[in-house]
């Protein structure tokens, strides 16, 4: 009778995580730091970012090295139509979703052919070529990337350029997102992945479609991805290949493993959580991050020990 | 392309590929007998490299820099065994991605640490400086001949010690069915950590010779990494052989496709369109050929026995 009240907790944990996210514009006036409120933006962001990860991770069973790439695609989206000068939200975010689901769709249909560690291996390869594609836009700063020359206007007002506003509409999305993920988690269709994962052999003669079932899945995730993505050129106000790079998607992964794959909330916590702590010790020590690896490493191994234990 | 400058892109084709087939022979072992990811396995090219570097200014001279790096690779392979990847086997995949990730950032974080940002060389050792002419007026390096050798040298090693040696039959026989084998009484803890002090040796060996001619630094491994992944993928999980193949031919590929696809475009699109394509599809060039591999032979090209 353990699970349940662990459940629970996740979601209470979630819930002050977000508390936390949520007073941050608060804290940041007080204290007069901005820095605070960016960082608890890129926090939400990439929140949202790794809610989509477990989509794949935590329902569908499968590990992806490769979903930096929607974030690329999505980021790309937005810098691409503000160069022609569409960057209107209400026009680039939608884009930005359907260009990284149009991605997804086919690589996802290759990639989900495999299981297990040819699927993390695919998936990587996948998102190499996206990354290489990116490198070669001459015309978008190459290998440098460039800068976006402002916010994405949000049906003509000039509101997302307030760092507030902009903070409160990736909180409000991250909120949608995560009852949106426990409502399709709960439903028929997050029981049709959850048999694809645990049984694919019993799923399939019952009738589900288990590819089809995963590949829905995929390219959901691609597309939130890709949202995710948007997001995170506006908050930087910078779109380079870095954002399609392998170690972005082994962050995101290493979120949704931290926090406990097996729900959406426990990614967001994991994600918030991550991204406070490497800021945090990168602000403290230029060599911070060492201790970020012991700290994954040390949380590997404990796990390992306890699945071990019982 | 001239004739010459083909052979060239050819000669840097193979030696890219036997680079790639010494990282990858211990990481497809890991994979195909043990079923873990090991992310680290970059790694232990990038120290190999930053050893023999390390090494040089106490010791004198490249060679035993060299020698020296593949020997400390070997014990840090065997160390790292016994204190991660050891309590790895077995465990959920996603635990292994977060421990080996977790060592990705506390090497190089550490390696930026002791040696700093900036990119490090080794000299060319003088026996091997200076170049061959070829025919066409054009020169190769003949480091980079001896590096294409010691690779073939090691490779053929290798396949000495999987084809003629008791340690290497159980390989062979962890890599078709590990559960099988060690049902028959084999230690395949052991042969597992006999395994993975190997492949760091090898990788670290890669990274020390391929120093001269790359720049070394923190994230030199990574790139290296995903190569190897697809030359895993493309070779079959656990076969050695299968390996050795899919590495000559994304090295081959990756430099011939490059050339070969500039000159073709150059000839077919506006230059400014070539230029832009050119690149961009060259460096696609092999995942797309191991996706075309992955749709017809979803277990490689040469996998391990009885895993077709």
């Amino acid at each position: 009778m353990r699970r349940p009240r662990l459940r629970q907790s996740g979601v209470v944990l979630a819930a002050l995580l977000l508390a936390v996210l949520a007073l941050a514009p608060v804290a940041a006036r007080l204290l007069g730091n901005a820095w605070l409120l960016a960082l608890a933006t890129r926090a939400g962001v990439f929140a949202i970012a790794a809610v989509s990860l477990q989509f794949i991770v935590g329902f569908a069973g499968l590990a992806s090295l490769g979903h930096a790439a929607f974030l690329g695609i999505g980021a790309y989206a937005l810098l691409m139509l503000a160069g022609a000068g569409w960057d209107e939200m209400a026009l680039s975010l939608p884009a930005a979703i359907l260009a990284a689901a149009a991605y997804a769709w086919p690589t996802g249909w290759l990639a989900l052919r495999t299981r297990g560690v040819t699927f993390i291996m695919i998936t990587l390869a996948f998102g190499q070529m996206a990354f290489f594609v990116a490198e070669s836009l001459a015309v978008y700063g190459g290998d440098d990337g460039m800068p976006l020359d402002r916010a994405p206007p949000l049906f003509g007002s000039r509101l997302l350029a307030r760092p507030e506003a902009f903070h409160a509409l990736v909180l409000l999305l991250l909120l949608a997102l995560l009852l949106a993920a426990r409502r399709l988690g709960a439903g028929r269709f997050g029981r049709a992945l959850r048999a694809a994962r645990e049984m694919p052999g019993l799923a399939a003669s019952l009738g589900f479609d288990v590819v089809r079932v995963r590949l829905i899945a995929y390219v959901l995730a691609g597309g939130v991805g890709g949202l995710a993505g948007w997001l995170l050129a506006v908050a930087s106000g910078f779109v380079s290949p870095a954002l399609f790079d392998w170690r972005l998607a082994g962050q995101l992964l290493v979120m949704v493993i931290l926090g406990g794959v097996a729900t959406p909330e426990g990614a967001a916590s994991g994600a918030i959580f991550l991204v406070l702590v490497e800021e945090g010790l990168s602000a403290a020590d230029e060599h911070g991050r060492i201790v970020l690896g012991a700290l994954l490493l040390g949380a590997a191994l404990w796990r390992v020990r306890r699945g071990r234990a019982g | 392309m001239s004739p010459a400058l083909l052979l060239v892109q050819a000669l840097n084709g193979l030696e890219l590929g036997v680079l790639l087939f010494l990282i990858a022979a211990g990481l497809t072992l890991v994979f195909g007998v043990m079923d873990v990811v090991n992310l680290a396995h970059g790694v232990q090219y990038m120290l190999g490299a930053y050893l023999a570097v390390a090494f040089l200014p106490w010791c004198g001279s490249v060679w035993a820099a060299i020698a020296l790096a593949a020997v400390a690779s070997l014990v840090l392979g065997a160390l790292l065994e016994r204190l991660v990847f050891r309590h790895l086997i077995g465990a959920d995949h996603l635990d292994q991605v977060l421990a080996t990730f977790g060592l990705i950032l506390l090497a190089e974080e550490g390696v930026k640490l002791l040696f700093g940002p900036a990119p490090r060389t080794l000299p060319v050792p003088a026996l091997l400086s200076g170049a061959v002419p070829l025919f066409g007026g054009l020169h190769y390096a003949v480091y980079r001949l001896a590096v294409l050798a010691a690779g073939l040298a090691m490779a053929g090693l290798l396949w000495l010690m999987i084809e003629h040696t008791r340690t290497g039959m159980r390989l062979r026989a962890g890599a078709s069915n590990a559960p099988v084998l060690a049902a028959l009484g084999v230690d395949v803890g052991r042969l597992f950590a006999r395994v993975l002090a190997l492949g760091a040796m090898l990788a670290g060996f890669a990274g020390a010779i391929a120093a001269p001619i790359v720049s070394v630094d923190p994230g030199m491994g990574g790139p290296v990494l995903i190569l190897a992944f697809v030359v895993i993928v493309l070779g079959g999980a656990g076969s050695v052989r299968g390996s050795f193949v899919a590495a000559l031919l994304v090295g081959l590929t990756d430099t011939l496709g490059r050339g070969l696809l500039d000159a073709a475009l150059i000839a077919a699109l506006p230059p400014a369109a070539a230029h832009t394509a050119g690149p961009a599809l060259a460096s696609m060039l092999i995942y797309l050929v191991m996706a075309a591999v992955l749709a017809f032979r979803p277990a490689g090209l040469l996998p391990a026995r009885g895993r077709a």
